[in-house]
């Protein structure tokens, strides 16, 4: 009865020219969203489909990731100021984890996708096969034992990694407001506003989007907000950047609302006051997670952070973010690492 | 199956085998309310777990079969109302020692209202043991936590281990080898935590940040320090209040403390007791305190632990504690720590009993006196001392007070008891909520 009644609303759908899924019963198949064009391997979308990148990503052990949007057709996303866009019901975000093939193109592990259904987002863990021509559902997510077939950041060919698909859950873990509500984490102007290398050329993502109707409402691009790039000194601060790396990577659980409100550490970039953030502030639940440590940043000394143990740790028990890493990035260490040590008693200055 | 004889014999097993397979699958759906059948220990164990808890449905019992299951990621739940149980605390044993790094570091990390666990053991995770964060309605029930071996500093922190959570009932549990707090219940309220044991942990049994909890009839031994009721600062959720602690056993904490710098509790000298600490509106009353070498009852200030804090919302003092016909032997004869080496400097060894501080509110004073419900009171079975330690430490004259009859009365308002649940009464905790 109820498959019947998803069929028929599939079909509605379909005739709609919109899609072809229901949150309610999820896809099986990757390709029932219609994200790619071609081969998968390219990671080329569909019409329709916008790729999109972050001017500073979270770190999820050295894998490319291609990024993805796809909105129902005729709608647009609502401009938000500091939070996540406001996405249609409908809207499909997709995220491909893989490593550089030894022929130039990608080995897939995972495509990630945020749906968002009629009763908010949920998140789902597609596995994509040996053959590299499917990914299917797996809710249970789970562990691949990856060997690079080409040199993926600093990491040399050959480099095994024990990769881990987190599970349906854990995509909440990460993904999850105070009031469980599931949402997006990186569509944000900040995050945004920046080049992308489209097929026609590179262009101001915030513009594109805008072009292309994907995006409705906001100020001029030159007025949005345009964070560092933790990697590009000429972008910021060593404040601004190491600020602009803590939250895509961390503030998703630390900020007021998150799952790690508990701790009273807040690592988004619009916090200004720096004990919320960490300086001088003492653990609350560390456990042995402060490595021997007093205070989550101790300015000008940082063996004696807190914050910068839990990024350089491997223990489950310690390290920090808990889930999507198996190895230290020793970039954003060595970032947060001349932060800290350069950070005088007291910084006042917000970031944001 | 209309010819079932001309199958050839190996198909028609086969066929029978799948058949019979399925009707065992079946009945087990039948007895497990929308499960997928007990988990049994096996290596396609840990993916069944993981997709019984994603895909449970409010109303669900998730269970495990007997034996000992090895995992090696964080097992979660979402999904309200759902029951985990095994076959018994001592027959289902989840081992998370393999937990790979990028998992999770918990053994179970739970974000559901409802949720209950019971009649099973979580042995060796990474990080926490049970995790419960943000939610209405926790029940641990017959539940081990333990980290087997020495205790260690690599140990996980907590082991059962609700946050932010309204309606905490955790009983006849057992929890040993934390490097901080076996049973920690943290920034909660309305809490029920009876007839546990802890043991060989740096805390026994913390609540902190928390309001309203009753802790009862447990038996905390061997740890750094048995009972904490603590308010620290730099939380979402300030004051901690209005709990009442009576009938436990409270002997022989006197492990070394194996936690790290940095946690709180690295900071318990060995020996303690019960140690209340910038907590309000407590009652400690019929416990049983025995050779707890620094001192059995400690009641102290924020301020006296030395730690800075820039949080102007938050209040350090200890105010309106209450201590009575509770019982004292041995102990204090040894002491470790800033507060009680002050003490025996002040009256030698064996310490009294119960140690206060001395630090009062100076806000709160009415006519250079603390309003009765915001005093500590102490009926005179055993012995304390006010170190007046604010003085000792600035380096002046204090004015030490060993007399029991200063601290006569009792709370004008005393903390409620606590009720769980819609039928008033305990165990209805988690089923009903």
């Amino acid at each position: 009865m109820f498959r019947t009644a998803a069929l028929l609303l599939s079909v509605l759908l379909l005739g709609c020219g919109t899609a072809d899924w229901s949150a309610d019963e999820p896809p099986e198949s990757l390709a029932a969203y219609g994200l790619f064009d071609g081969d998968p391997r390219q990671q080329r979308p569909a019409d329709g489909v916008i790729p999109y990148r972050l001017s500073t990503p979270l770190f999820s052990d050295y894998a490319t990731k291609h990024r993805f949007i796809k909105l129902p057709e005729g709608t647009a996303a609502s401009y938000q100021p500091e939070e996540v866009f406001d996405f249609p019901v409908g809207t499909v975000i997709a995220k491909t984890f893989s490593y550089p093939a030894a022929d130039g193109l990608q080995d897939l592990v995972e495509t990630r996708i945020l749906l968002h259904g009629d009763d908010g987002w949920i998140g789902l863990p597609y596995l994509w096969n040996d053959q590299q021509t499917e990914a299917t559902l797996d809710v249970t997510g789970g562990a691949r034992a990856v060997t690079l077939a080409a040199a993926a950041g600093p990491l040399p060919a050959g480099h095994e990694i024990d990769y881990r698909v987190p599970n349906q859950n854990q995509c909440k873990g990460c993904h999850r407001t105070k009031d469980r509500e599931l949402l997006p984490i990186g569509p944000r102007a900040g995050l945004l506003n920046a080049d992308f290398a489209y097929e026609v050329g590179e262009r101001n993502q915030l513009d594109h989007w805008r072009e292309v109707g994907a995006l409705a409402d906001g100020p001029a691009t030159s007025e949005a907000p345009r964070w560092a790039v933790w990697n590009e000194p000429q972008s910021g601060t060593l404040d601004q950047r190491s600020r602009a790396w803590l939250d895509i990577n961390c503030a998703h659980c630390h900020n007021p609302e998150g799952p790690a409100r508990t701790s009273g550490l807040d690592l988004r970039y619009v916090q200004t006051n720096p004990t919320h953030w960490g300086v001088d502030k003492s653990p609350v639940a560390a456990g042995r997670g402060s490595g021997d440590r007093l205070v989550d940043i101790a300015p000008g000394d940082p063996d004696g952070s807190i914050l910068l143990y839990r990024l350089e740790s491997l223990d489950p028990g310690e390290m920090m973010p808990e889930l999507g890493r198996s190895m230290v990035h020793a970039e954003s260490v060595a970032l947060i690492r001349e932060w800290i040590e350069t950070m005088e008693q007291g910084p006042t200055e917000a970031a944001g | 199956m209309t010819r079932p004889s001309r199958l050839p014999s190996r198909l028609a097993a086969a066929a029978l085998l799948s058949l019979s397979v399925g009707f065992a699958f079946a009945l087990a759906c039948a007895s497990n309310a929308g499960g997928g059948g007990v988990i049994e220990v096996g290596p396609d164990a840990q993916k069944q777990a993981l997709r019984a808890l994603i895909e449970a449905e409010p109303g669900d019992v998730v269970e495990f079969g007997p034996g000992r299951f090895e995992f090696d990621t964080t097992l979660s739940l979402d999904v309200a109302d759902v029951t985990i149980r095994g076959a018994g605390l001592d027959e289902t044993i989840i081992d998370f020692s393999k937990q790979a790094a990028g998992t999770g570091g918990e053994g179970l990390m739970v974000t559901a209202d409802g949720f209950v666990i019971e009649d099973l053991s979580v042995y060796n995770t990474r990080a926490d043991g049970i995790k419960v964060e943000g939610t209405t309605g926790a029940t641990f029930r017959r539940v081990f936590v333990n980290w087997e071996g020495e205790p260690r500093t690599e140990n996980g922190a907590y082991g059962l281990y609700p946050v932010q959570v309204t309606d905490v009932l955790i009983e006849d549990s057992q929890v040993r080898g934390c490097s901080d707090a076996g049973i920690y219940v943290g920034q909660s309220s309305n809490i029920i935590v009876r007839r546990n044991k802890t043991l060989e942990n740096v805390a026994g049994i913390e609540i902190e940040n928390s309001t309203g909890a009753d802790i009862y009839d447990n038996e905390t031994w061997g740890n750094t320090g048995g009972i904490l009721v603590f308010s620290l600062p730099e939380l979402p959720v300030k004051a901690g209040s209005q709990a009442r602690v009576w009938g436990n056993k409270i002997y022989d904490n006197n492990l070394p403390n194996f936690g790290l710098p940095g946690a709180i509790v690295s900071e318990i000298p060995a020996g303690s007791g019960m140690i209340v600490m910038a907590t309000d509106q407590t009652e400690i009353y019929e416990n049983e305190f025995k050779d707890n070498k620094s001192s059995h009852i400690a009641v102290i200030s924020f301020t006296s632990t030395g730690r800075e804090y820039d949080d102007p919302d938050f209040e350090p003092y200890a105010e309106g504690i209450a201590i009575f016909e509770n019982t004292f032997e041995g102990g204090g004869d040894a002491p470790e720590g800033d507060l009680a080496l002050a003490v025996a400097e002040m009256v030698g060894t064996p310490l009294p009993n119960v140690i206060y501080d001395g630090v009062e509110n100076p806000d709160r004073l009415v006519d250079g006196e603390v309003p009765a419900q915001y005093r500590v009171y102490f009926d005179g079975n055993g012995t304390i001392i006010d170190a007046d330690l604010a003085t000792a430490l600035s380096g002046g004259q204090p004015n030490v007070v060993t007399d029991a009859a200063a601290f006569a009365g009792s709370l004008p308002e005393r903390p409620q008891p606590i009720i769980i649940g819609e039928e008033g009464t305990a165990a209805t905790a988690g089923g009903a909520l």
